[in-house]
């Protein structure tokens, strides 16, 4: 059992924003109801909302050896029908007012607004006994490619974040990210841990009822990527007279300005709360990193130190361990909570632990004299854009997919991506079809129209010579 | 410009949409008016005014014509 609900049985474990509340004993009790009809070990696509139907599906999935694949209920048709012939579910747990979406499949079970779908289609494939979920890299451009995580990284991952934020369950999160996302996830699997109640909405931070509810029921924490930041600041929030109960603000799903790091940090110091940096990918579960509220105005622009349980370290490009300070490396991270590994086909399920608890992360860093690191660059190509990671070489190949092979290469930097494309006449187009792929604002996306893709003698893109036009 | 027509075209330009679209405009009625745009339309109002709109007002600003009325009500200016 991933955690033990019972044992806060009359705790309450979600309130929704309509005033519904359900206990823990409820939540067990509905998941049961769920998996007593499917009763089998076997894949299920959970098309995920903050709502109580979504949570109560996926804390029975999890506790009784089904595995979901979380999905963002959001998630434009073309991309979900291309999942589902790649993975064929035997089940689906999707929003009722989604069941229209699929005719063919007929409705088994509902409650709480959410239903569950039999799909003929779908097969039986063996399961490692491991797999515990499958969550899509933080962004989605449709791509096949999940991310496998065990029973054993969430729950490891969840016992450490209770620890280095020292939650208890008197805490009452609210809910401000998606639960297919990674960030948004780990918040949930955190707080369930210790009996805490979750306030779920999926209202935005623009809103006057996510403000009403967060009032009214007392929250105590807010979790946002760098967006939410920005965002929060220009609503002025340091001015928006929070109830005393709330107390802890996180940060992560990619790195906030030093300028809104401090002054976030500067306003929890002197107001009595908590501002906690953290850092993490999808492949590490969830978290790698945090930064002790303590350390938040001294170390500004650093992401911390290693969680409970986890190590970093740094590699030169020969693979050797760096260990005199400021120098940059590859951030390496070695923990329980590093993932089996990736799959992009039905078959992948099967596989165990590819990686052995070691991880390269992809991102560049220095670690200062007191050990604390710093993320200075990227050594993968992709962009965080509004929190979501968006790999930019499937930018490039959905591009050349849908138009003819013509040449093209998207760049940028976080929040701005630039698409170079070499017809004018397509320009447009091509924005459009990226921006309808990401499914994000489109005021990421900017196309420029240049004679020619700068390219070295063997045929590579060369992306550093583009930056002309957008630094 | 008149007031009316640089708030139109802060709409206009935020959201990438055409001005037979702004009556009756609201928030999340449109893809591109999602959280993200929201905070770029405050950002382009308060440039093209020259104001600092409030907490309330921001999340206030619900829709097309609400807006007008924020600005007309606590910014002092005309339509």
């Amino acid at each position: 059992m991933m955690w033990d609900l019972c044992q806060y049985s009359d705790n309450t474990a979600i309130i929704d924003e309509n005033g519904t509340t359900i206990t823990y004993g409820t939540l067990e009790r509905e998941g049961n109801k769920i998996t007593d009809v499917i009763g089998k070990r076997c894949l299920v696509f959970l098309l995920c909302k903050n709502v109580i139907g979504s949570i109560i599906g996926y804390t029975a999935f999890i506790d009784q050896k089904i595995v979901p694949v979380l999905l963002n209920s959001q998630l434009e048709k073309g991309s979900l029908d291309k999942l589902l012939s790649v993975y064929r579910p035997s089940y689906l747990w999707i929003p009722d007012e989604d069941t229209i979406r699929f005719p063919d499949m007929e409705v088994v079970y509902s409650a709480f607004q959410y239903s569950l779908l039999k799909n003929d289609n779908g097969v039986e494939c063996p399961l490692h006994p491991e797999l515990g979920l499958l969550l899509t890299t933080s962004g989605s451009t449709g791509s096949p490619k999940f991310i496998r995580q065990s029973y054993k990284n969430i729950k490891v991952n969840a016992d450490s974040i209770m620890q280095y934020l020292g939650l208890n369950e008197r805490e009452r999160p609210i809910t401000t990210l998606p639960m297919n996302y990674t960030y948004g996830l780990s918040v949930i699997n955190s707080h369930l841990l210790v009996g805490a109640t979750l306030l779920v909405t999926d209202r935005s931070l623009m809103q006057r009822e996510f403000w009403g509810f967060f009032k009214d029921m007392e929250a105590t924490s807010l979790s946002g990527v760098p967006y939410t930041y920005e965002m929060l600041d220009k609503m002025r929030f340091q001015r928006m007279g929070l109830p005393d109960s709330f107390k802890t603000l996180t940060q992560a799903g990619g790195k906030l300005t030093p300028a809104l790091h401090k002054k976030f940090a500067a306003y929890a110091q002197a107001n009595g709360k908590k501002f906690i940096v953290m850092y993490g990918q999808c492949e590490a579960t969830a978290r790698m990193g945090y930064l002790p509220a303590e350390n938040a105005l001294e170390k500004c622009g650093s992401m911390g130190i290693a969680i409970p349980g986890g190590k970093f370290h740094l590699i030169d490009e020969d693979g050797q361990e760096i260990s005199t300070p400021y120098i940059t490396g590859e951030l390496v991270y070695e923990g329980e909570n590093v993932t089996l590994g990736y799959a992009e086909c039905l078959e992948d399920l099967v596989k165990g632990d590819e990686r052995g608890g070691i991880l390269l992360t992809g991102d560049m860093a220095q670690c200062d004299g007191d050990g604390f690191y710093y993320i200075v660059g990227r050594k993968k190509r992709f962009l965080k854009i509004y929190g979501n990671r968006v790999n930019l070489d499937e930018v490039d190949r959905l591009i050349k997919a849908r138009f003819d092979n013509m040449d093209c290469a998207s760049t940028g930097v976080d929040d701005h991506m630039y698409l170079f494309v070499t017809d004018a006449i397509l320009a447009d187009e091509v924005r459009q079809y990226i921006i309808s792929k990401t499914g994000l604002n489109r005021a990421a996306f900017k196309v420029i129209t240049i004679d020619e893709i700068p390219k070295n003698d063997a045929g590579k893109t060369l992306y550093k010579e583009l930056e002309i036009y957008y630094r | 410009m008149t007031n009316l027509e640089l708030y139109k075209k802060s709409f206009c330009e935020t959201f990438e949409i055409q001005e037979d679209a702004l009556k009756g405009l609201v928030y999340q009625g449109i893809p591109s008016w999602d959280s993200v745009g929201h905070m770029n339309l405050v950002a382009t109002l308060e440039e093209a005014f020259d104001i600092m709109m409030d907490t309330d007002d921001v999340i206030d600003l619900s829709s097309y014509e609400k807006g007008i009325e924020i600005l007309k009500d606590h910014y002092d200016i005309g339509f």
